[in-house]
C-alpha cells in the first residue's frame, strides 16, 4: 500500500476553450509513496498546476482517475491539505481564526471545543506563528501569511499535502527560510507531500523525486529524478556537494536544454 | 517600491559595509538612519515657520462656507424676494428654538417633520433592505437568476421613483404608506445591484479554499459570502439612503400630512421663503449626516 499511497492514473485534461478544445495534459501517470515528497517541475503554462488543481479536486479530469489511500478522489476534500500561491487566506479572520475554520469543518463533529483549540494552538505553533495568532492577515508579512496557509493545511492532518508554488511570490531571503521551515515540518509530521514549482533549487533541495514535465499544451512527463541526497538536508553545505551540483545541472538541462526550444 | 529610494540613502554613509549585505540586513540599518532624519534639529523650526498642517484643512470649508453666505448676500441685495443670510439667520434662530411643538396635525415643530420624514426613510429603507439583500444575494449567486432579473430591473432602475407614487396611492390608499413604498421602491434597486456585484467579485480563492476544506453552504456564507460581500452591501445601503433622502422631499411635497417636504410646500404656500431655505439646509444637513454615518459604518467593515 505504501509502494502506490497516491496513484495518478492516466490523467488526461481537455479544456473547451473558444477556439476549440485545448489538451492541456496529454497523459500523466505518476505513483507516490506514503511519506514521500515529489515536486513537479516545469516551464510555466506546462500544466502542473493543472495537475495539482485536479489532485485538489478543483478540476475533474477529462481522463484517467486519481485514487489516494485506496478511495478514489472524485471531488475536493479536506483528506487533502491545498496551500496555494498566493495564501488565499480571510481578510476579515484573524490567523488563528482561518486555521480553526479548517478544523472545525474535520474534528468539530468528534471533539470538544477546547481540543479544536489546541489543534489551531499547535498548527499554528508549528509553523512558529504562536504569537501572531490574533493578527488579521493584513497585518503581517507574505512570508509569515505563507505559513497560516501551510498551518490550515497541515492542521487538518490530509493525507497529503498539495502545494502549488508556495514560495513564488515571496522574497529570496524569505523563500529560502520557509524552505528550511518545510523541510523541518515534513520530517516531524512525515507528511506525504506533492510540490508544484519553477524553481530547480527548490525542487532539488526538498524533493525526494523530482517529476519533470514537458511544455505544455499536450504535456506528458519528460522524466523522474530520484533526488537521493541524505536528510537532514543543509543548504550551505549542500551548495558544493557534488551530488547536489549533478542532479541540479540535470535539471537544467531538461528544462532549458531540451524544454526551451518550444517554450521560446 | 517606495522603500527603494530610503535604501539608497540609508546605504550612502558607509557604502563600504553595505556592500555586499542582503536586503533584511539593509532593512534592519535602515530604520536608525529613518529615525536620525526624523529627528533631526531642524523640525521644531519647520513647525514655528510653517502653519501647522491642519490650519489650511480647516480654514478652506470655513472660506468656501463664508463665499457662498456673501454671494447669496449680494444676489439678496440685488433685489427679487430671495431673504438675506441675516433674517434668514434669525428666522432660523426661532423655528429651532422650539422644534418640538404641535399646533394640530398641519402645524407642528420642523423637529417632528424631520423626524417624521426620516421615519417614513427608515422604514421603506429597511423594507428594502429585508428585500432587496437577500434578492442581491440570489442573483448574483445565480446565473440564470441573474438573466431572469436583468431586463426588468434595467427597465424599471432608471424610472423616477415619483413615478411609482400614483400606483401606490391607488393600492394603499393613504398618503403615508404611499410614501413609504416609495422610498422602498427607490431604495430597493442600489441594494440588489450592488450586493449582486459583490457576490459576483467575491475573489475565486476565498471560493477555493471553501471547496478544498469541502466546507457546508451555511458555513461557506457566513465565514466568506457575507463578510466578503458586505462592503458592497454597505455601498448599496448608502446609496439607498442617498436616494431615498432625495425622494422623500419630494414625494412628501405630493402627499402632504407632516415631513420636511410637506413643511417645504406649506411654506411657500405661506409665502416664507425663509423657512424654505432654512429647510433646504436642513435637508443637507441630514442628508450629509446619513451619509458620513454609512461611511463610518462602511470604513469599519474594510479589510485591507
Amino acid at each position: 500500500m505504501s509502494e502506490r499511497y497516491l496513484q495518478i492514473d492516466k490523467v488526461r485534461m481537455v479544456f473547451d476553450t473558444r477556439k476549440g478544445p485545448f489538451c492541456a495534459l496529454e497523459e500523466i501517470s505518476l505513483d507516490i509513496h506514503a511519506g514521500e515528497f515529489v515536486s513537479l517541475i516545469g516551464h510555466s503554462g506546462c500544466g502542473k498546476s493543472t495537475l495539482l488543481n485536479i489532485l485538489a479536486g478543483l478540476l475533474r479530469p477529462t481522463g484517467g482517475h486519481i485514487v489516494l489511500a485506496e478511495r478514489e478522489v472524485t471531488g475536493p476534500g479536506p483528506d487533502r491539505g491545498v496551500v496555494f500561491q498566493n495564501h488565499s487566506l480571510l481578510p476579515w479572520l484573524t490567523c488563528f481564526e482561518n486555521v480553526q475554520l479548517a478544523v472545525e469543518r474535520v474534528f468539530r463533529t468528534t471533539e470538544k471545543e477546547n481540543a479544536v483549540k489546541e489543534r489551531v494552538h499547535r498548527a499554528l505553533e508549528l509553523v512558529q506563528l504562536g504569537n501572531a495568532q490574533h493578527k488579521y492577515p493584513h497585518e503581517i508579512s507574505g512570508g509569515m501569511k505563507q505559513r497560516v496557509g501551510i498551518a490550515r493545511a497541515l492542521s487538518i492532518e490530509p493525507k497529503v499535502l498539495l502545494l502549488d508554488e508556495p514560495f513564488g511570490a515571496l522574497d529570496a531571503l524569505t523563500r529560502a527560510h520557509l524552505q528550511d521551515e518545510l523541510m523541518r515540518i515534513v520530517a516531524a509530521t512525515g507528511s506525504t507531500v506533492l510540490m508544484v514549482t519553477h524553481d530547480v533549487d527548490e525542487a532539488v533541495l526538498l524533493s525526494d523525486r523530482v517529476v519533470m514535465m514537458t511544455n505544455g499544451p499536450s504535456a506528458i512527463i519528460g522524466g523522474v529524478l530520484a533526488i537521493d541526497l541524505p536528510r537532514p538536508r543543509e543548504r550551505i553545505a549542500l551548495a558544493g556537494n557534488r551530488q547536489y551540483v549533478g542532479l541540479r545541472a540535470e535539471l537544467l538541462e531538461f528544462l532549458y536544454r531540451k524544454q526551451m526550444r518550444e517554450a521560446a | 517600491m517606495s522603500a527603494r529610494p530610503v535604501i539608497v540613502h540609508a546605504l550612502k554613509p558607509q557604502p563600504v559595509e553595505g556592500a555586499g549585505t542582503g536586503p533584511a540586513e539593509e532593512s534592519t540599518r535602515l530604520h536608525p538612519a529613518m529615525n536620525q532624519a526624523s529627528a533631526a534639529p531642524e523640525k521644531p523650526l519647520y513647525v514655528r515657520t510653517r502653519a501647522p498642517e491642519w490650519l489650511p484643512r480647516l480654514l478652506a470649508p470655513v472660506i468656501g462656507l463664508g463665499l457662498f453666505v456673501v454671494l447669496w448676500a449680494i444676489i439678496a441685495k440685488s433685489g427679487g424676494r430671495l431673504p438675506d443670510p441675516v433674517s434668514t439667520w434669525h428666522s432660523a434662530v426661532e423655528v429651532f428654538s422650539n422644534p418640538f411643538y404641535k399646533k394640530g396635525p398641519n402645524d407642528q415643530g420642523i423637529g417632528w417633520n424631520v423626524l417624521t420624514s426620516l421615519g417614513r426613510v427608515g422604514i421603506g429603507f429597511g423594507l428594502a433592505a429585508l428585500v432587496g439583500i437577500p434578492l442581491g444575494f440570489m442573483i448574483g449567486r445565480f446565473r440564470f437568476l441573474s438573466d431572469m432579473a436583468a431586463p426588468v430591473i434595467s427597465i424599471l432602475k432608471p424610472v423616477s421613483p415619483l413615478a411609482w407614487l400614483p400606483i401606490g396611492l391607488m393600492v394603499f390608499k393613504a398618503a403615508n404608506p404611499a410614501a413609504i413604498y416609495v422610498i422602498f421602491v427607490c431604495s430597493l434597486w442600489p441594494m440588489i445591484v450592488n450586493t449582486a456585484v459583490g457576490v459576483r467579485h467575491i475573489p475565486q480563492d476565498y471560493l477555493n479554499v471553501a471547496r478544498v476544506l469541502n466546507l457546508s453552504e451555511w458555513t461557506v456564507f457566513r465565514k466568506i459570502l457575507f463578510p466578503a460581500v458586505l462592503p458592497y452591501m454597505i455601498t448599496g445601503v448608502r446609496l439607498s439612503i442617498g436616494v431615498a433622502w432625495l425622494v422623500i422631499v419630494a414625494a412628501e411635497m405630493l402627499t402632504g400630512g407632516v415631513g420636511i417636504g410637506f413643511w417645504v410646500w406649506d411654506e411657500w404656500n405661506n409665502l416664507n421663503v425663509q423657512h424654505i431655505i432654512i429647510a433646504i439646509f436642513t435637508v443637507g444637513i441630514v442628508g450629509l449626516a446619513l451619509e458620513q454615518a454609512m461611511i463610518l459604518i462602511a470604513r469599519r467593515f474594510s479589510y485591507e
